[in-house]
């Protein structure tokens, strides 16, 4: 749990080390705020369905380029070596890069608080549905971070991490979409329509909290993270 | 302290190491010494457990690699080839961190730390990231991570290469200095290096143990036979003959003519004669001039190209 902890502090900062985290968050406040006020006076709604509408294909973007330099740093650096011949476990270091990730993935969203707060001084939100829209990026942007975590832990190229992991998400995202459910076999409608992304997240930013989209995340997080630690350890396998 | 029986490692089909042996006792400084692709960093990155051999076993303190992975890993510094450090961490930072995953008590913590930071020479770099410094210090840098938790075992990749002269001086002092008191492992494929601070040496030529001793040990063993040099103005036909008519010469290898008429030979004899004064004598008998006259004792390189280039 210490490793974790040690892992996961130098993770955070090392993001904020290099100007990176700065022109992100600021290139994604710009982004959210844009797109959320672009529609918002027009339709006279004080609601937070434009922001969390375009959060999946935002995170598109965002998650993968969090995630990418993670392991791919490491490798092409050497320091993988360094870390990996220190006295950790494989999963504590895999543990401690997701939860600096999500963080710092946190800590963006959350900046956007102020649209929250401006629909509440002009109208009268639903506050269920925004709490729940909070939640919902969160573990939605969670899916993401360790689905790039893991391809980024394939490659040493972040760049190639970065596409691979942002096709990836696209894929699971679209997976979930009418345009294709339309086009699949019956039989595996519902369980496309279950493995899609962005169908749990619709329904948790509308305020409704079913655990099955929960769990849903979580799982998801947690194979990718799974697949983390054994891409990790097949430097180990005979 | 350090036990490795019949290692082998494949990477594919191609063969890093094949069945290696040795041993290293406490307070040992052992030299690793291998042409570059021999398997000498795959060897020390079994030792570290950061991959497994495909074969054989490696303990370290009783602990076997691939068994107790955390426990040797806890046991030993490692400083791994091309010294990877995170360029954009502060000095302090990198070991701070280095510290905690280490789990030395905080009591200790900045003590230690600084302690390493005096060791390695580092205290006037301190303000800046490890980015910025040159790349000797960046290497200090590295020892300083590996020595950080006062290691049993210290074990170090090519420790001073790329490194400047001076700075290959004082590294190769820090070395020796620690090997005082701690077992260490060196990798090098520079021959001075090994023989100015190790106690013994082991060497390897693709994935194959090849030799191993003291380095004069290896000297004795090595050597076929003394060689001397020697230069004569004379006759050449009957300078030879009367050279070939000397006891204790093997044989005589007529080198070049050097101008005026000066004559060079390399001249071999067995292990553990000397047929210089023999030999000052047959010169001033005959008449003849000498020029240069000196026995050469076969050196780490001579013994290095010996064994590795044996097989063509």
């Amino acid at each position: 749990m210490r490793n974790i902890v040690t892992i996961f502090q130098k993770e955070f900062r090392s993001y904020f080390n290099s100007p990176v985290a700065y022109i992100f968050i600021i290139t994604f406040l710009l982004f959210s705020n844009w797109l959320f006020f672009r529609t918002f006076f027009l339709a006279g709604q004080a609601h937070m369905r434009p922001l969390f509408g375009i959060l999946p294909w935002i995170f598109l973007i965002l998650a993968p380029a969090i995630t990418m330099r993670s392991w791919a740093e490491e490798k092409k650096m050497g320091t993988i070596e360094v870390l990996m011949t220190l006295p950790l476990r494989d999963y504590e270091v895999v543990l401690g890069k997701f939860f600096s990730s999500f963080l710092f993935m946190v800590l963006a969203v959350v900046l956007t608080l102020p649209l929250a707060l401006t629909i509440t001084f002009l109208g009268n939100p639903d506050t269920g549905a925004i709490l729940g829209g909070y939640l919902g990026a969160c573990l939605m942007g969670g899916a993401y971070l360790a689905i790039g975590l893991f391809i980024s832990s394939l490659t040493k190229n972040q760049i190639v991490a970065f596409i691979i992991s942002t096709v990836t998400c696209f894929a699971l995202l679209m997976l979930g979409e009418e345009l294709v459910l339309m086009s699949t076999p019956g039989m595996l409608v519902p369980l496309f329509s279950y493995l899609g992304l962005g169908a749990h997240f619709e329904s948790i930013s509308r305020g409704v909290i079913d655990s099955r989209d929960v769990i849903y995340y979580l799982s998801l997080i947690g194979f990718f993270l799974f697949l983390n630690t054994l891409a990790l350890e097949s430097r180990k396998w005979k | 302290m350090i036990t490795v029986s019949n290692l082998s490692k494949y990477f594919g089909s191609t063969m890093a190491i094949n069945d290696i042996s040795f041993e290293v006792k406490q307070g040992e400084v052992l030299g690793f010494l291998g042409p570059n692709g021999a398997g000498k960093t795959t060897t020390m990155r079994v030792l570290t457990c950061y991959h497994p051999a495909d074969a054989g076993t490696a303990t370290i303190a009783g602990f076997d690699v691939f068994e107790h992975p955390l426990e040797v890993r806890q046991l030993i510094g490692y400083l791994p080839e091309n010294n990877p450090l995170y360029m954009d961490m502060g000095i302090v930072e990198y070991l701070e961190f280095i510290a905690r995953i280490r789990a030395i008590p905080s009591s200790r913590k900045m003590k230690q730390i600084k302690h390493v930071i005096d060791l390695c020479g580092l205290g006037g770099e301190l303000g800046k990231d490890i980015g910025e410094l040159s790349k000797g210090f960046r290497q200090r840098v590295g020892l300083a991570q590996a020595l950080l938790h006062d290691p049993a075992i210290l074990i170090l990749d090519e420790p001073t290469i790329g490194l400047d002269p001076t700075q290959i001086i004082e590294i190769r002092g820090l070395i020796k200095e620690i090997g005082k008191e701690k077992t260490i492992i060196l990798s090098s494929h520079i021959l001075p290096e090994v023989s100015a601070t190790c106690d013994r040496i082991i060497i390897i030529n693709r994935g194959e143990l090849v030799g191993s001793g003291t380095p004069e040990e290896m000297a004795r063993s090595a050597k076929g036979g003394e060689i001397t040099y020697i230069t004569i103005r004379g006759p050449l036909p009957q300078v030879r003959e009367r050279l070939q008519a000397i006891d204790n010469i093997k044989e005589i290898a007529y080198v070049d003519e050097k101008e005026g008429g000066l004559h060079h030979f390399e001249i071999k004899s067995p292990v553990g004669t000397d047929v210089r004064e023999e030999l000052f004598f047959l010169v001033s008998q005959n008449g003849w001039s000498l020029t240069e006259l000196y026995q050469k004792t076969a050196n780490l390189e001579d013994i290095f190209l010996q064994l590795t280039t044996s097989e063509g």
